[in-house]
C-alpha cells in the first residue's frame, strides 16, 4: 500500500497540495493588518524550515544513527542520510532566502545577525560541510561512517535553533503557530492553508529523497559497471602476447 | 579509560615537547595574528577593551585548527594508526587521551595569548583574572570538539580546506559563548548563562567522543 503511494500518487498528491498552498494562499486568505501582503510568506516559510530542520535533517539524522548503530548497519542507511541531507540543502537555503526577503521589508535589511538566523545559517554551512566531507573520501565504508558521526555531531545545533527566539532577545518572532502552552494562534482558512503547506513540503521532501535514493543507486550501478569493464580491459591488455 | 587516556596523552605531550612545534611554530603564530590584530582596529580603537574577548577568541579559533592538525599529523605518519590499533586501546581512552593533551597545549597557548590581549588589546587585568575560568573550560570544549573534527577529516586528502570547512560552525557557538562570558567578566556582568552553553558544549562533545571515537578509528 505505501510502496503502490509512493510510486504513484506521492508525486501527484504532492503538487495538488502544492497548488492549493498557492490558492489559498495568494488568493483566499486575506492580508494581514499590520503587515499586508507581506504575511502572505507565512504559508512558505515555517513549512519550508520546518522540513530543513526537522523533517529531512532529522531522517538525515536518524539514518546516520542507524547505519552507525551495527545491527542496522548498511549502506541503504548510509544512502537515505545522504540524499536526506542533500535535500535538506536545498530547504535550508530556501528558508534563508525566504526568511531574508521577509526581513528586508520588516527590518529594513536582507540579513541581520540575529540568534535564529545567524543559527540557520550555520546549519547551512553544516550541512555544506557534510556533503564536503562525503567527496574528501573515496573508501564507501569510511565515507559512510565518518559522515554519519558528522551528522550526528551537527544535530546538536538543531535543539540551538530551535530554541533560540526563547534564549536570546532577537528579531525573529517567537513561535508562529502555537504558543507555549499549546494555544493555536492562527485560526480559520489560515490555520488550514498552513496545515496544507506543511503537509506539501513534507510530501515534497518524500518525493525529492525518493527520486534522488534511486538516482543514487542507479549511479552506484553505474561506477560498479565502469569498473567491472575497465577491470575486464585490463585483464584482455594483460592476456594480449 | 583513565589510564589510557594518561597514557595517550602523555605520548602526545612528550612528542609536542620533543618537536617543539607548539613553542616555534603555532605560539609566534598566535602571537603575530594577535598584533595584526590590533594593527587592523588601528591605534584609536586597538585600545579599546570592548574588542579584546572576541579578538582574542577568534586567534584562539585560528590556534585550534593549527594545533588539530598538527595533533592528527603525530597519527598520520606510515603504520602509526594500525600499530596503535593492534595495541587494541580502548578508542574512548584514546579519544580522552588526546583530547586531554590538545587541552594542555590549548592552556598554555590560551595563557600566554591572554597575556598578549592584556598588553596589547588593553582588556582589564581584573576581569580577565576573572574570565580565565570560563577560558579554560571553553578551550577544553574547544579540545574535544577540536579532537573529534580532526579525527572525522584526518587521512583525507583535502585535509587541510576541509578541517576549518568543519569544525569552524561547529566551534561558533563556542566562539559566541566563550567571548560573552569573557565580555561579562570584564564588565562586571553575570556569567552564568554563557557558562551554561560551554559546560553542555563540553559534556556533548566529550560524549559523542566516547561513545563515536571507535567507529572513527575503525579499519
Amino acid at each position: 500500500m505505501m510502496k503502490q503511494f509512493s510510486q504513484r500518487l506521492l508525486g501527484p498528491v504532492t503538487l495538488v497540495l502544492l497548488a492549493l498552498t498557492i490558492w489559498l494562499g495568494l488568493w483566499v486568505t486575506p492580508p494581514d493588518k499590520i503587515q499586508g501582503q507581506l504575511a502572505r510568506l507565512v504559508y512558505v516559510h515555517p513549512s519550508v524550515a520546518w522540513v530543513a530542520l526537522y523533517v529531512s535533517f532529522g531522517t538525515a539524522t536518524i539514518a546516520s544513527a542507524l547505519y552507525l548503530w551495527r545491527r542496522t548497519r548498511s549502506m541503504t542507511m548510509d544512502r537515505i542520510a545522504h540524499c536526506a541531507m542533500e535535500v535538506s540543502v536545498v530547504f535550508i537555503l530556501l528558508t534563508l532566502i525566504t526568511g531574508s526577503i521577509w526581513g528586508r521589508p520588516t527590518w529594513g535589511v536582507w540579513w541581520a545577525w540575529d540568534a535564529r538566523l545567524t543559527s540557520t545559517a550555520i546549519m547551512a554551512v553544516l550541512e555544506l560541510g557534510y556533503l564536503a566531507l562525503r567527496r574528501a573520501n573515496d573508501d564507501p565504508m569510511l565515507r559512510a561512517r565518518r559522515s554519519a558521526v558528522f551528522a550526528i555531531l551537527a544535530a546538536i545545533n538543531v535543539p540551538i535553533i530551535h530554541f533560540s527566539v526563547d534564549w536570546w532577545k532577537t528579531l525573529h518572532q517567537g513561535a508562529t503557530v502555537f504558543t507555549a502552552n499549546r494555544t493555536l494562534l492562527i485560526h480559520g482558512i489560515q490555520a488550514w492553508t498552513l496545515l496544507i503547506s506543511f503537509v506539501g513540503f513534507t510530501l515534497l521532501f518524500f518525493w525529492f529523497l525518493r527520486a534522488r535514493y534511486r538516482l543514487e543507486v542507479r549511479r552506484e550501478s553505474q561506477s560498479q559497471v565502469q569498473l567491472d569493464e575497465a577491470l575486464l580491459a585490463r585483464q584482455r591488455e594483460g592476456a594480449v602476447p | 579509560v583513565i589510564h589510557v587516556a594518561l597514557l595517550v596523552a602523555a605520548k602526545d605531550l612528550r612528542v609536542e615537547l620533543r618537536s617543539r612545534v607548539l613553542l616555534w611554530q603555532v605560539v609566534p603564530f598566535g602571537v603575530m595574528a594577535l598584533l595584526l590584530c590590533g594593527l587592523a582596529l588601528g591605534p584609536a580603537h586597538a585600545g579599546n577593551s570592548s574588542a579584546g574577548p572576541g579578538l582574542f577568541y577568534l586567534v584562539i579559533l585560528l590556534v585550534v585548527l593549527l594545533m588539530v592538525n598538527r595533533s592528527q599529523a603525530i597519527e598520520r605518519s606510515s603504520g602509526t594508526r594500525s600499530s596503535v590499533a593492534t595495541l587494541g586501546l580502548d578508542p574512548a581512552g584514546v579519544f580522552l587521551g588526546k583530547s586531554l593533551a590538545l587541552a594542555v597545549e590549548l592552556w598554555a597557548t590560551g595563557l600566554l595569548l591572554w597575556g598578549g590581549a592584556v598588553l596589547v588589546l588593553h582588556t582589564a587585568l581584573h576581569g580577565s583574572l576573572v574570565a580565565l575560568p570560563s577560558i579554560v573550560v571553553t578551550l577544553g570544549a574547544l579540545a574535544a570538539a577540536g579532537t573529534l573534527y580532526g579525527a572525522l577529516t584526518g587521512g583525507a586528502d583535502t585535509t587541510a580546506t576541509l578541517l576549518p570547512m568543519l569544525a569552524l560552525p561547529a566551534f561558533a557557538p563556542l566562539l559566541i559563548a566563550g567571548e560573552r562570558s569573557f565580555s561579562d567578566a570584564l564588565h562586571g556582568g553575570g556569567l552564568w548563562q554563557w557558562w551554561v552553553i560551554v559546560v553542555v558544549a563540553l559534556v556533548a562533545y566529550l560524549g559523542v567522543g566516547i561513545l563515536l571515537y571507535g567507529v572513527l578509528e575503525e579499519s
